[in-house]
């Protein structure tokens, strides 16, 4: 470096790639890898899989939330079968699992959980908050789902039934939250705004 | 012809059942917390592939049938704070279900 090189430099770090992957990451990567060199699939088809999974986001479940509060009829299709009314909002559940719409009334609340692992609607909503997937979460949900909810920030009253949905293999879960009350001069996309991705998990309720 | 249907559902809406006590390592789906434990039926969910044998390869295109169950929180955990009303709704495979 030249004497003269005086000016300050950005504190930066630089990027550096030095960590061992794990074993996950290292089966991950093989299988990955095996797949492409037997031509089972093509690094080109996983690329579009990724980015066509990444289109999915919670914006998509409160689409379809909204919806379901203008147009009784989508709701009940929505409630019956939630692959079948997604798609006709041109979203195509890629998987073989059952999207299961449960719907919050006066007197019930849902919140949704995978204590086994980290099920997720994702061919519909996108992937899960890293919380989600907590085992902190996964466990305590359905052992004490309203201090959970409480920590979030939202309290269920008593009289209000609690349904917690432990997912475990081919359902996939989502809250059809209620309407709150104020939102009557709302349009759709001041409706869409105010269902969250939280509240389409059941730890918060839509709010104005 | 007539259609014999060869695997009808064991269960129906309403009925009770046990999961059963069995502890095998491996992609089991039903967590330890639900062994042992009396549920009620909620209904059917038609028939699945079981992942139990499909994680190991096995899958021979054997569909077994699958239920949406529900216990009580205070039967689940019989020092739950809540109301007495919370529920809890989980999906188990038919190989898991006792008749009592």
């Amino acid at each position: 470096m030249s004497t003269n090189h005086n000016h300050d430099h950005d504190d930066h770090a630089a990027i550096t790639h030095d960590e061992l992957p794990g074993y996950y990451e290292i089966l991950e990567i093989s299988l990955r890898e095996l797949l492409i060199e037997k031509g089972v699939i093509t690094a080109d088809e996983l690329r579009r899989q990724i980015e066509a999974m990444d289109t999915r986001t919670p914006a998509v479940g409160a689409k379809l939330v909204v919806r379901a509060w203008l147009d009784p009829e989508f709701k009940k299709r929505l409630l019956a079968d939630g692959v079948a009314a997604s798609a006709e909002m041109g979203v195509i559940s890629w998987d073989d699992t059952a999207f299961t719409v449960l719907e919050d009334t006066e007197d019930t609340h849902h919140l949704i959980v995978c204590t086994l692992c980290s099920c997720y609607p994702r061919s519909i909503i996108g992937l899960p908050p890293d919380w989600y997937k907590s085992k902190e979460y996964r466990s305590r949900a359905v052992r004490e789902p309203r201090a959970v909810i409480a920590e979030f920030g939202t309290i269920i009253p008593e009289n209000i039934q609690i349904i917690i949905n432990d997912s475990t293999a081919n359902q996939r879960y989502m809250v059809l939250p209620m309407r709150p009350a104020g939102t009557e001069h709302f349009n759709e996309e001041q409706l869409e705004a105010i269902v969250t991705r939280d509240t389409l998990i059941g730890v918060t309720l839509p709010r104005i | 012809m007539i259609t014999v249907e060869r695997n009808p559902a064991k269960f129906k809406a309403g009925d009770t059942s046990k999961i059963t006590v069995k502890f095998p390592i491996g992609h089991y789906r039903v967590p330890v917390y639900m062994r042992g434990k009396e549920v009620k039926i909620v209904r059917s969910l038609g028939r699945y592939i079981n992942p139990e044998e499909e994680a190991f390869g096995k899958n021979a295109g054997n569909k077994l049938w699958y239920y949406l169950v529900s216990i009580s929180q205070k039967d689940l955990w019989p020092d739950y704070k809540g109301v007495d009303e919370d529920l809890l709704e989980i999906e188990v495979f038919e190989n898991w279900l006792e008749t009592i």
